[in-house]
């Protein structure tokens, strides 16, 4: 199998700044992943619905507008009733550490704030997908 | 969730969305999918009528693609998209946009978007496309729409699997039309001039007509269809136009020849990529080091190499 990590990359919510998603998207095009860029102002429905479509096998959001304590939980919940349970769920942005450890311990994959490196976001990927071959040849 | 081809099928076969879009990673990824799930999914195809979307980055295509969508939707019909976009050769990765202009399709039930990386494309983009077409087809889709952009090879792939094809044009595009057009004016079956409403799009519609004249008079003269996408203007011309193509194809017996040609030209890919894996076996791999090793003396040469293989390839096959 040629199997290629493909990465959607969403901005849910409200805020217009997609700076950061696009600079993300490019670098993880760069790192040899596929990554579908979704565009502003989706909703859980539609991140969701898109990753289901697209198969991906990595969601990763992008939050500057400090909802993210209401849409992550909102994006897991769909994510299981649509079955996306080998799915990843990463994403980052001004988002507070003792936030992003709350988000962790409800079950999102690594929450990266602001200052994060891209090649840590990559390494992070890769050794999440390199894991889940791990168990799945098992 | 679980990749068993055989669950897969019952679950597509049952409307599950997950399914469809595992099947199409399969294809994608040429994982192991038996012959017989295969032959399952061909069979239910060939119901849907596909339409090819093609032109330069920019012109249009997906806020296009994204309208004619919705006014196959108001008509009733299902609608599949497959959105390609190209791999970088160096890094591998792609970055798949089209889906920012059809947002609004996204929760629509009656409309499933694929994202493509050309990956490559070994053994040609078509065909990989033309069988994710072919999973939508058999899920139920009415109309397949591929879009595509149009500078390399890909609008060539694109024809062959199309039953219409549209090139999308804008007014701006009038010299780089004239460095395409062997390619790209050669295959429309009807032309787009986008974002009509910008200035010189009339001089780029004469110019582009001028030049269509200039060919030699054929059975399907390919229309000139003034759009502005975002504006939703022309939507309804573009969709007579392909009505009217489909019926011509219909009354010439062309659609039939179309997808014997699809036909003929997947088995040919089919048997070449198959015929490459079982050929590339061990032995023949040995060869090809033993004849790398004897090229400083020029000991060897590529045809003789060449040769050699194919006789152990014949031998290999009579053995068995």
């Amino acid at each position: 199998m040629d199997r290629k990590i493909r990465v959607l990359v969403a901005k849910p919510g409200l805020d217009g700044h997609d700076r950061g998603a696009k600079v993300i998207a490019s670098a993880l095009r760069d790192a040899g992943f596929e990554v579908i860029y979704s565009g502003l102002h989706q909703t859980p429905e539609q991140i969701v619905e898109i990753a289901l479509q697209e198969d991906v096998d990595v969601i990763g959001i992008s939050i500057l507008s400090g909802a993210h304590m209401t849409l992550f939980p909102r994006i897991m919940e769909l994510m299981q009733e649509k079955g996306l349970d080998d799915v990843l769920l990463t994403g980052g942005g001004i988002i507070p550490p003792e936030d992003a450890e709350k988000l962790e311990a409800m079950g999102t994959g690594k929450i990266f704030g602001p200052g994060s490196s891209t090649q840590d976001i990559i390494q992070y990927i890769r050794e999440w997908a390199e894991s889940r071959e791990q168990t799945e040849t098992k | 969730m679980t990749l068993n081809p055989e669950k897969l099928l019952n679950d597509f076969e049952t409307g599950s969305k997950r399914a469809l879009a595992r099947l199409i990673s399969l294809i994608e990824n040429n994982g192991k999918l038996a012959d017989d799930v295969r032959d399952a999914l061909y069979q239910k195809s060939g119901r849907a009528y596909r339409i090819g979307f093609t032109g330069p980055p920019g012109a249009g295509k997906s806020t296009l693609v994204n309208q004619i969508t919705k006014a196959y939707r108001q008509q009733g019909k299902t609608v599949g998209i497959i959105a390609v976009d190209p791999t970088s050769p160096f890094t591998g990765g792609a970055l798949l946009g089209d889906r920012v202009r059809m947002n609004d399709l996204t929760l629509d039930d009656g409309v499933f978007i694929r994202s493509m990386a050309t990956r490559g494309s070994l053994g040609g983009l078509s065909t990989k496309a033309q069988e994710v077409a072919d999973i939508l087809d058999a899920f139920g889709k009415d109309i397949i729409i591929y879009e595509t952009v149009g500078v390399g090879q890909s609008e060539l792939d694109i024809v062959e699997a199309a039953d219409t094809t549209v090139v999308v044009l804008v007014p701006e595009s009038g010299d780089s039309v004239q460095a395409m057009k062997a390619g790209l004016m050669e295959i429309a079956d009807i032309f787009v001039m986008n974002k009509a409403d910008r200035e010189g799009a009339d001089r780029a519609i004469r110019e582009l007509s001028a030049i269509l004249h200039l060919r030699e008079a054929r059975d399907w003269q390919p229309p000139i269809v003034k759009c502005v996408a975002v504006k939703q203007e022309g939507i309804n011309d573009l969709l007579t136009a392909i009505d009217r193509h489909y019926c011509y194809l219909q009354e010439h017996h062309l659609l039939e020849e179309k997808r014997r040609e699809r036909f003929v030209q997947s088995v040919h890919s089919l048997v070449s990529t198959r015929l490459k894996n079982e050929f590339w076996d061990e032995r023949a791999r040995r060869i090809l080091e033993q004849h790398i090793a004897g090229l400083d003396q020029r000991k060897t040469s590529p045809y003789r190499a060449a040769q050699q293989l194919i006789d152990h390839f014949k031998q290999s096959l009579a053995k068995q």
